[in-house]
């Protein structure tokens, strides 16, 4: 398994994230954490319930590092995604990218997250009072 | 049932069916009550074809198809993607990770 990669029923640890991306070249390390919120349109949420599809995940997850990486400009590039129950403000996914300069780490993780979101075959069922409902983002 | 002079029995020729496994998840797996399905379809079928058939045994994931997308052997392709005996195909509901 490439730890840089992972998909996982255990609490993520934004910090041992960051670690492996310690680099004497790495001048910026931009991180990118997800939490669950306590509402989301109206709706008062108590729990997210996440399910991947767990052979394709860590795959799609590194198609996306390799499409930053072409973009140029960046170091290295690290996602962890959780799946399971998770509670109000557990953290359900961490990007975290290194470069020599700010900017085009703070560009690639923009990026990384919101194309996870867009093609990682992930999804989230929100339960809140009014009952449960799978999620369906627009990107 | 065919046998060799030696008792053996020959294989009978099925080359013209396959059988792919066909993955569900989320809204769709709850839909159907199953997170795996096989279908057996003609060679040459699509993954198109192979969503038909899934869509034949469990009516109500036509109904939330939404944007449905497509993987097959685990690489997202589309519809009119050609199908072989042993593959597996997933169908994707619209996603929502992070």
């Amino acid at each position: 398994m490439n730890p840089h990669f992972v998909l996982t029923g255990d609490p993520l640890d934004e910090h041992a994230v960051a670690a492996l991306l310690e680099s004497d070249g790495a001048g910026a390390v931009v991180t990118f954490v997800g939490r669950v919120r306590a509402h989301s349109s109206g709706r008062d949420v108590t729990k997210l319930e996440y399910e991947a599809y767990p052979e394709m995940a860590e795959g799609v997850f590194r198609q996306i590092a390799d499409e930053i990486r072409e973009r140029g400009g960046v170091i290295d590039v690290v996602i962890h995604h959780r799946i399971g129950t998770l509670q109000v403000g557990e953290v359900s996914v961490v990007v975290a990218v290194s470069a020599a300069h700010r900017s085009p780490a703070f560009d690639a993780c923009h990026y990384a997250i919101d194309r996870l979101k867009q093609i990682a075959p992930i999804w989230k069922k929100e339960h809140s009072s009014d009952g449960a409902v799978w999620v369906e983002d627009r990107p | 049932m065919l046998r060799t002079a030696r008792g053996q029995v020959l294989a009978r020729r099925t080359s013209n069916r396959m059988r792919v496994t066909v993955r569900l998840f989320a809204a769709h797996r709850e839909a159907a009550g199953t997170s795996t399905y096989i279908a057996d379809l003609p060679v040459g079928a699509t993954v198109s074809d192979a969503y038909a058939s899934v869509c034949g045994s469990f009516p109500s994931i036509a109904h939330s198809a939404g944007s449905t997308a497509f993987a097959l052997n685990r690489a997202h392709v589309g519809g009119d993607a050609p199908l072989h005996d042993g593959d597996e195909i997933a169908i994707l509901p619209p996603v929502a990770g992070g």
